[in-house]
């Protein structure tokens, strides 16, 4: 699913590399957690796969694309087969929770018909049936983003991306998002989630990539937080 | 591409970008309402010169009993030197088209009609005008070859080119249009910088959609289109609106002023006006699409 081959990333103003020399491989249907401290190049690793920024040197293989080679008109196809959750949610506040999930289906030209079919369903998928039309400040966090991780979900893409999707959540509640993800992996879907939230990684057992300051110090499978941070 | 989807998008662009989107569509109908105006006056230009040029050409006034100019020192044109005048003139064909020739007596008709209101009329003797031949040449620009000729030549009091008259009267115009062309182009590119500008602030209002568009795989066109059909549907307001200055100017200006006061002329019909107003629409949303493109290019990278 995603292969990196000595990736760096250094940024023209920041002395030290985002990312040095990482070599890691990604099978599909996967849940990864990629931990380390702020800065460690989480982040960064995330947004390289998304093709937000190129790597510095390296080449990077998402779904079988060199993303190096990959033209940027066909950027958005690449994309949509990519979701991706934050820790700020990104929805829409002037959109109800069914448009802000609709939105995603609709900007990428789906017809209206099956916008209709999938919304429904990705909202029961995320347990959030009856509050379709509420807006996003009258939801509670954690149900905010349920919705994130709806529209993340609703176009069924192979990949799953989250950049500390329960840092703004407590920890009752981020429990509820860890085994909503979860269960997103389940149906085949690869998952890469940055964290630092020990607890979680600890609870999971899945495997873990840690960063420490732009290199890889640790690819573990079935592992748990560590001791290094 | 689902169209509903994107109206719906160009209605909250209008909606939030209300005052911006207002300048933009008064802007272009400023510009297109002069740019739209310059072609009428370059109409009015070619439709005088079509009609003047059609029936003044070039006369040959004769000579009369006091005629001043060495080549009448004979007196006044003789028969003999009137004939030999009009045979000369017909072989020259084809570029003598035609020859007609104008009596004292129908050049006197000829001024009263012209004058009839003026007292000028009872100051003039039916002897005091010349007579002429009228000449009408096939290629008009080809006037010298005549004019060599004829001037001067015993009978001749004078060779006169009639579009040189005119020309003064259509440089005046041709300023005009200029005058009113250049403004228009100056205005079309406030246009350009307004919408340029424009567009920067509907992206900026519009950034966290456009964040999530692009993280979802909204291909470009997507993304850009509801920009650029605000800017095509705030430019085709405006050109509607200049489409109507430009038809209040036919109606009220020409129609019901110009018209009745300077009859000696025709001016511009309304097929030119319909001819005029396409072409400023086109010229008005082209401009809006190409500027919000181009600078959609810079602000909206994916």
């Amino acid at each position: 699913m995603i292969k990196l081959e000595g990736v760096s990333k250094t940024y023209p103003s920041g002395a030290n590399a985002a990312l040095q020399d990482i070599t890691l491989e990604i099978e599909k249907g996967e849940f990864v957690f990629l931990v380390g401290s702020s800065g460690s190049g989480k982040s960064t690793l995330l947004r390289l796969m998304l093709k937000e920024e190129r790597p510095t040197t390296g080449t990077i293989f998402v779904a079988g694309k060199d993303l190096n080679r990959l033209p940027s008109w066909k950027l958005p196809a690449l994309r949509r087969g990519i979701g991706t959750v934050f820790q700020d949610f990104r929805l829409l506040p002037n959109k109800t929770v069914e448009q802000n999930i609709a939105f995603a289906l609709e900007v990428i030209g789906r017809p209206r018909s099956h916008v209709k079919k999938v919304v429904p369903e990705v909202i029961e998928l995320v347990g959030l049936e009856g509050k379709e039309k509420r807006y996003p400040d009258e939801l509670a966090g954690g149900e905010q983003q349920r919705v994130a991780v709806a529209r993340a979900f609703v176009n069924r893409p192979p990949l799953l991306l989250a950049d500390e999707p329960t840092g703004n959540l407590d920890p009752t509640t981020s429990v509820g998002i860890m085994k909503l993800l979860d269960r997103i992996n389940r149906t085949g879907t690869t998952v890469v989630m940055a964290t630092h939230d020990s607890n979680i990684v600890d609870q999971m057992r899945k495997r873990v990539i840690q960063l420490h300051h732009g290199e890889m110090v640790r690819d573990q499978a079935r592992g748990v937080y560590g001791y290094l941070t | 591409m689902r169209l509903g989807f994107v109206a719906e998008e160009i209605r909250v662009g209008f909606r939030r970008n209300f005052t911006m989107t207002i300048a933009v569509i008064v802007t272009i109908a400023a510009s297109l309402s002069l740019f739209g105006a310059g072609l009428m006056v370059r109409e009015q230009v070619s439709t005088m010169k079509d009609y003047w040029y059609d029936k003044v050409q070039l006369s040959i006034f004769l000579c009369g009993d006091n005629s001043q100019v060495p080549s009448c020192s004979g007196g006044a044109v003789t028969p003999e030197q009137r004939r030999a005048i009009r045979q000369d003139l017909l072989d020259q064909a084809p570029l003598v088209d035609a020859v007609y020739y104008e009596s004292k007596r129908d050049a006197y008709k000829r001024f009263v009609k012209q004058f009839e209101n003026s007292a000028i009329v009872q100051n003039v003797s039916p002897d005091a005008l010349p007579e002429s031949f009228r000449v009408k040449l096939s290629d008009p620009s080809q006037y010298a070859v005549i004019q060599s000729q004829f001037a001067g030549r015993p009978g001749v009091e004078q060779v006169q080119d009639q579009r040189k008259l005119l020309d003064k009267f259509f440089k005046l115009l041709n300023g005009l249009q200029t005058v009113a062309l250049g403004i228009a182009l100056a205005m079309l590119l406030v246009t350009v910088l307004l919408v340029v500008n424009t567009m920067r602030v509907a992206a900026f209002s519009r950034r966290r959609e456009i964040g999530i568009m692009r993280l979802v795989g909204a291909s470009n066109w997507y993304v850009r289109l509801p920009f650029i059909a605000e800017a095509a549907v705030s430019a085709f307001l405006g050109a509607s609106l200049s489409a109507g200055v430009l038809a209040a100017i036919k109606h009220f200006g020409i129609d019901q002023r110009l018209a009745p006061s300077y009859q000696f002329t025709n001016f511009i019909g309304w097929d030119a006006i319909w001819r005029i107003i396409p072409f400023v629409y086109a010229v008005g949303v082209g401009i809006a699409i190409t500027s919000s493109a181009l600078s959609l290019r810079r602000y909206l990278r994916v």
